[in-house]
């Protein structure tokens, strides 16, 4: 087997098929990349993965999953002060989390150069939208390099370090879902392990440090200065192409994934427009987009998502007096969603019809299913959503969380109406109560997301008096993103470190009724969210059981596993479809006759489902399934 | 060689990322240009799990436009009738497992399990191979994408690869007792591929 850690520290040359995400962490290795913070989320979950595949004592630089964006900035921020190379990576709605930090970065001197990873995500595969991050770097003076695929996300990062680090200024390298997951043989040099200086290095003297109105107007001045030097510099860093196929008519200015996507649209197409893949998307060289602009009569500005440049460059051209023809998006649909090969088929065609034909519109009517996303067998929030729905009224409101619970909404369980961002529920809910004596409000909270953004909402509540339920979904782990330790796991990537138990935090707040109970025990957790709903105030109920995903595959590896499952007695199923209706486990399937069977791929014999039959037709696994059922 | 589009599709859990990684690793050891991506949002929680591989040296994107696969790979029959009309190119080729993970209509009630000959209808509707593989006494369901791939590579499904290269990419990616039983299974289901 290939070992990912040791491909990454290796010394001499080599070729090898990497993810994006993993292409960046032997970038960041031959850089020499000395502090790596985090926080999990996807599209960038596997940077950490290929970074831990490195054991802890090999690795060339501290890495730590920090316990949200924000203090993960910070850290970042704190070590690059100290003149160590920092690198922070996090998902793309991190950096709301992270901003309050991330906007004053290109403030101060960064003695060591700090890149911040951003994971965007085009079409929102795993995201609560698709929010384009270049906003934010327009907003904080800080630069955009955007690779297209994993050899130029290690070659651009690289670019990236070495000019945070001579300029003593934050970079973005702005990656997309597809470009993070994105596999190919990538040609990496050679590297020299060197010596490393670290010593602390922060010297007031490369301030001012404190951003207060008196330093403000300098501050401001200094990191303008370097964004135009930047500006000055981004077409001779050589990350832009210019594909000159001889066309005076046509041009295209485009960069990242949306390039490749241009690339296999115009396969067959004759003539091919000219095209300028940016690689620093901000600032613009303007020269540069000056000289293509004048170089054709139509240039279509090919940009997912939001219309940044398209406003910049034509804003631009009317200063310099251009005539070019400026295509950009020609209607909604051209803000929304990835730019994959077919939408940028169609948009061609809408901004040039002769250009390509229309895309084939779909004919086939035959209708599959839909499959959304599912709780998995055994999985402890199925048995709290089943026991919490038997303790709710139909006009009561529950508030979701971000989390694998936030997939209580679906059906059959339907608890969750409301849903926003990290650690929002607290605080949504507390509005909800607002005036309100007739409907109860319960939110929702997972154990990961209780340590990154919680707290402030839950010392709001208490602090002013509201008066919901908070069930803590405590299941050990960050489950979602795969599985990365918290707080409350008592290991960190580093070995173990002390426990932070939710309760005892919430015991310190001073929460006066916390209720607690593991989630297998259905009945007692539908009393107990009654009695904590019954509290006039603040209430908790910490409903745990280990991620039964994780448990499993622990339990596999270790000799002597034996599978176990459930089963159904078909004399005494009378069926009522509990099982697979209301509880809802996707291991039992429905035949076409109302039959009820298990399926054998999926069952792991938990047993969770036995208590919620009301004629006892499922037979329990022939021994008590691990020790946590 | 011009370009081979394979579209990959199963449910979390059922090792789409296992077989797409193997398929992208044999064809580097056969020499071949290639490119991958998978998407896979939330699919670990039972949702669907895509993966799409591309073969050739015009290739940009890894991402393979509408009704454009040569070959459409699916571990569950629900996602194998969903991907062949969402990816497979006229008289292409579809394979897959015929597993069945009810989504969750179904298992509510409120649609109807999708049967086998909606899936032969889809295939002669786009004039394609049809290969239905399944092994009901199959002791580890997590083999299924291992059964597949010693199917792929016995009908030379994708053209340029043999057997050795198959192996060599299974190396790469395991070791110990796992390697030796998904070697072995691979080896004995060679023996066994046959057509529907």
């Amino acid at each position: 087997m290939k070992l990912m850690g040791e491909m990454l520290l290796r010394q001499e040359a080599f070729a090898e098929i990497v993810m994006g995400n993993t292409a960046l962490v032997r970038a960041m290795v031959e850089a020499g990349t000395q502090v790596i913070t985090a926080y999990p989320g996807s599209p960038t979950p596997e940077i950490a993965a290929a970074i831990v595949s490195i054991p802890a004592e090999q690795r060339p630089f501290y890495f730590e999953f920090s316990t949200n964006e924000k203090v993960a900035t910070e850290v970042a921020y704190g070590a690059s002060v100290n003149g160590h190379l920092a690198t922070v990576f996090f998902k793309s709605v991190g950096l709301n989390v992270a901003a309050d930090t991330f906007v004053q970065l290109s403030l101060m001197h960064l003695a060591g150069g700090l890149v911040v990873v951003l994971g965007d995500d085009p079409g929102a595969n795993s995201s609560q939208n698709e929010q384009d991050n270049r906003h934010y770097a327009r907003l904080a003076y800080t630069p955009v390099f955007e690779p297209a695929d994993p050899a130029e996300v290690h070659s651009f990062y690289l670019e990236a370090a070495r000019l945070s680090r001579r300029l003593h200024m934050p970079v973005i390298l702005r990656l997309t879902t597809h470009v993070c997951h994105a596999k190919q043989k990538v040609s990496f040099p050679a590297w020299q392990p060197a010596a490393v200086d670290r010593a602390p290095r922060f010297d007031v003297a490369n301030g001012p440090y404190i951003p207060l109105p008196f330093s403000v107007a300098e501050l401001k001045r200094r990191a303008l200065d370097r964004l135009a030097a930047v500006r000055a510099q981004a077409v001779r860093c050589g990350l832009h192409r210019l594909l000159d196929h001889g066309n005076r008519r046509r041009g295209v200015i485009t960069w990242g994934l949306p390039f490749l996507s241009l690339m296999d649209a115009l396969e067959n197409v004759q003539p091919r427009p000219d095209v300028l893949k940016l690689g620093v998307v901000y600032p613009l060289d303007y020269g540069q987009i000056a000289a293509f602009l004048g170089e054709h009569q139509e240039v279509l500005v090919l940009e997912e998502l939001d219309d940044l440049l398209e406003m910049e460059i034509k804003a631009k051209a009317y200063d310099l007096g251009l005539r070019t023809k400026i295509w950009g998006k020609q209607d909604q649909e051209d803000w929304i969603g990835e730019y994959t090969p077919d939408k940028v088929g169609g948009i061609l065609h809408k901004v040039w019809p002769d250009l390509l034909p229309a895309p084939p519109e779909a004919v086939d009517t035959v209708q599959v299913p839909e499959r959304p996303p599912q709780m998995c067998p055994g999985c402890g929030h199925r048995s709290a959503f089943h026991a919490i729905k038997q303790a709710l009224s139909a006009a009561d409101i529950t508030v979701a969380d971000i989390g694998c619970h936030t997939l209580g909404y679906l059906p059959p369980y339907e608890v969750g109406q409301l849903l926003m961002c990290m650690g929002a529920s607290p605080g949504i809910g507390a509005g909800l109560s607002l005036f309100n004596r007739s409907r109860r409000v319960l939110v929702f909270m997972g154990d990961s997301t209780f340590y990154h953004a919680a707290m402030p909402g839950v010392i709001n509540a208490l602090h002013n008096r509201h008066n919901i339920t908070m069930i803590v979904m405590e299941n050990g782990t960050t489950a979602m993103t795969g599985h990365q330790d918290h707080a409350g796991s008592g290991r960190n990537v580093l070995g173990t470190t002390p426990r932070i138990p939710i309760r005892r935090i919430l015991e310190g707040f001073g929460v006066e009724s916390i209720f607690e109970t593991d989630t297998y025990q259905q009945e007692q957790l539908t009393d107990l969210v009654g009695k904590a709903m019954a509290v006039e105030g603040f209430s908790v109920v910490i409903a745990r059981h280990p991620c039964m995903l994780k448990f499993t595959r622990e339990q596999r590896r270790k000799p002597g596993f034996e599978p176990r499952r459930v089963d159904i007695d078909q004399k005494a199923c009378e069926r009522m479809h509990v099982c697979v209706a209301a509880f809802g486990c996707p291991t039992f399937t429905r035949g076409p006759d109302g039959r009820i069977e298990v399926n054998p791929d999926l069952c792991i014999g938990d047993g969770s489902c036995v208590q919620t039959c009301p004629t006892r037709a499922i037979t329990p696994p022939a021994r008590p399934s691990g020790a946590n059922a | 060689m011009s370009t081979y589009n394979v579209y990959m599709s199963g449910v979390g859990g059922q090792g789409i990322g296992l077989l797409s990684e193997a398929l992208l690793r044999a064809a580097d050891h056969a020499g071949l240009a290639v490119k991958s991506v998978d998407t896979h949002g939330l699919a670990q929680r039972g949702g669907i799990v895509v993966s799409q591989l591309r073969i050739g040296s015009q290739v940009h994107s890894p991402l393979i436009s509408a009704h454009q696969a040569d070959l459409v790979v699916a571990l569950e029959r629900h996602e194998a009738l969903r991907a062949a009309r969402k990816a497979l190119k006229p008289g292409g080729i579809l394979i897959y497992y015929d597993a069945l993970w009810q989504p969750l209509p179904v298992r509510l009630g409120q649609a109807a399990e999708v049967e086998a000959a909606a899936v032969d209808e889809a295939c002669a509707r786009l004039g394609a191979r049809l290969i239905r593989v399944h092994r009901p006494d199959l002791s580890d369901a997590r083999m299924q994408n291992i059964v597949i791939l010693a199917h792929i590579q016995r009908l030379g499904l994708i053209p340029g690869l043999d057997a050795a290269h198959y192996q060599q990419a299974l190396e790469d990616l395991l070791t110990g007792k796992v390697l030796a039983a998904n070697l072995a299974m691979f080896q004995a289901e060679r023996h066994t591929a046959m057509t529907a």
